[in-house]
């Protein structure tokens, strides 16, 4: 199994559209810093925003909200929906599906090398958040959502429990793009198709009448962080992100699962 | 010989909707053959060798490799000393050709990783190893799909048209690649089209036409079912004629031009010509014409070249 996940991530290593995404990713937050410098306004009405000139450590949390809308969900799909049909694509599946591992072990090590990059590419504008910020504006204390302050050790670490449950949508938006990979065998029309379905998800989320199913939609599971950001922390939205998004992994992967371990390897 | 045979095929079916692919399938290959798999392109060959592979799943019937069947027992199990390829191989064309094979050798087993230089050797890449995949030929990734069959250190290869696309250079190497592992013990499937190849490299055949076997058996055989036609030419045709037409054995006696021609077996054959001389009838020429592989193979596929014979629909 180890081999087999070595090998998915040396193969993302290996390919363009990997740096693509990640370089995408480390460029926002960046830019992001660059232009407030120029300007004198800031994002005042997203989380955190009002405090971005105190602390480079509101950076990260700033970028992870814009993100959200498309731009993560794009980065993830570009790999993950093409981690299957690139070897449909290269007629590799054959190569591979032909040595001494099952399919099963194949695609554990797909998923999980998809579910790796889009840690990766989450840490990564992190990172560059945190550098940049730090720069530009000092490593200070955080002033939380409730309006409490938080020292900068403290905000790092709610940094990083934020980027853990940021994952988990990610993770559903990454396992429909397998899915989709899975069964289309076509990486266009994988990234496309998920990241139509993202977008489709952030729709729902500000149509009227749906009041009662929003907490359960995916889109909504990218704003549980904001529970790390209060004092004390608020957990309902951690918890109920971590059962909503298993499912909107578990299922699409439970079908991709089936597509891969029981279709037949014709053309790829 | 002990032990179940490298291949056994029994029944074996692949329906696509109402497309009989393969139908109903029998094949034995026992060990230390190099097992011709004959066939018009479309008749069934690679839709088999997937199926022997694990790659899709038979509609019904089964296939063993060694006693094992890679549906029901995983291809873990059931490819344990199998190797080869369907079609041309494919590899990951951003990772260079050594890398290509390390990953094999890790889904393999990490101990074949320092076979890699000498398999490198043996298909002659070791120069280009280095380089990616993409920007090699097509005879190179032939050559590279050997050397990661050869990998497994298989009892049994899997091989489907492994000269196509290659210019003649490469076909030559590559039957004398097939050779050498054949008289080092490894048993050879060969799917090909090309019925000199077959007759070069081959043992026993299977010939399968519109996904169905026609012939199964030893190339020799194969070639014995055919009647021998002889061309005489003599001295004294009319006598000839007349003593070859009284000759038990000898059918379809005619004179074409300054010639004889007749069908017969060799003993009868050997008869006409003692009879001749006994006859004091002189022999300039004596030829035996014996049927070609490809004669009988046109003869038993009725013919089908091409994608003529593809995909046909059920007769129910």
């Amino acid at each position: 199994m180890t081999a087999v996940y070595r090998w998915e991530v040396a193969k993302l290593l290996a390919q363009k559209r990997t740096y693509l995404g990640l370089v995408a990713a480390m460029l926002v937050p960046l830019i992001f810093v660059v232009v407030l410098q120029f300007q004198s306004g800031g994002p005042n009405d997203v989380p955190l925003g009002r405090y971005i000139r105190d602390t480079g450590l509101a950076v990260p949390f700033v970028a992870l909200f814009f993100m959200s809308f498309w731009a993560f969900p794009l980065i993830t799909s570009l790999v993950a929906g093409d981690v299957v049909a690139s070897e449909s694509h290269n007629g590799t599946l054959k190569t591979i599906l032909t040595r001494s591992r099952e399919r099963g072990q194949v695609f554990t090590g797909k998923v999980l090398a998809a579910f790796t990059y889009t840690v990766t590419v989450v840490v990564a504008m992190a990172t560059v958040g945190l550098v940049a910020g730090g720069i530009a504006w000092g490593f200070n204390p955080l002033t939380s959502l409730s309006g409490t302050t938080v020292s900068a050790g403290h905000g790092l670490a709610l940094l990083a429990a934020s980027i853990a449950v940021y994952f988990l949508p990610l993770a559903g938006i990454a396992s429909f793009a397998l899915m989709l990979s899975t069964i289309t065998r076509n990486s266009a029309a994988s990234v496309v198709g998920a990241l139509m379905w993202a977008l489709f998800m952030q729709l729902l989320t500000v149509l009227p009448g749906v009041d009662s199913i929003r907490p359960y939609l995916l889109a909504t599971q990218f704003e549980a962080w904001h529970g790390f950001l209060r004092v004390p922390a608020d957990w309902d939205p951690v918890i109920r992100a971590l059962w909503v998004c298993a499912l909107y992994v578990g299922v699409p992967l439970a079908v991709a699962y089936v597509v891969f371990v029981r279709r037949d390897v014709t053309e790829d | 010989m002990n032990g179940p045979p490298p291949v056994a095929a029994r029944g074996l079916v692949k329906r696509y909707g109402r497309i009989v692919a393969v139908n109903e399938v029998d094949l034995t290959v026992q060990p230390g053959d190099v097992f011709g798999y004959l066939g018009p392109n479309g008749a069934g060959k690679t839709t088999s060798l997937r199926m022997m592979l694990g790659l899709i799943r038979p509609t019904g019937g089964s296939v063993e490799l060694f006693g094992r069947d890679p549906v029901k027992e995983g291809v873990r199990k059931a490819l344990e000393g199998v190797a080869g390829f369907v079609e041309a191989p494919r590899f990951y064309p951003y990772l260079s050709g050594r890398k290509n094979l390390r990953l094999l050798a890790d889904y393999d087993r990490p101990s074949s990783r320092s076979r890699i230089d000498e398999m490198l050797e043996l298909v002659e890449l070791r120069d280009r190893a280095g380089d990616k995949v993409g920007g090699y030929s097509h005879g190179m990734r032939q050559r590279l799909g050997i050397a990661a069959s050869l990998l497994r250190q298989p009892r049994l290869l899997l091989l489907d048209e492994p000269t196509t696309g290659l210019d003649p250079a490469g076909m030559r190497d590559m039957r004398a690649l097939v050779r050498r592992l054949a008289r080092e013990g490894i048993t050879v499937l060969l799917s090909s089209h090309l019925l000199g190849e077959v007759e070069e490299l081959c043992n026993r055949v299977a010939i399968i036409r519109t996904g169905k076997i026609v012939y199964e058996g030893t190339l020799r055989d194969l070639l014995a079912t055919a009647q021998t036609e002889y061309r005489l030419r003599a001295t004294e045709t009319e006598r000839a004629l007349m003593i070859c037409s009284s000759q038990l054995g000898a059918e379809k006696v005619r004179v074409e031009g300054p010639e004889l021609r007749f069908q017969a077996d060799e003993q009868a054959a050997a008869a006409i010509s003692i009879s001749l001389g006994q006859n004091r009838i002189g022999i300039t020429a004596f030829v035996p014409e014996t049927a070609s592989l490809e004669e009988l193979f046109l003869g038993l596929t009725g013919g089908e070249s091409g994608d003529k014979s593809a995909p046909r629909e059920e007769v129910a």
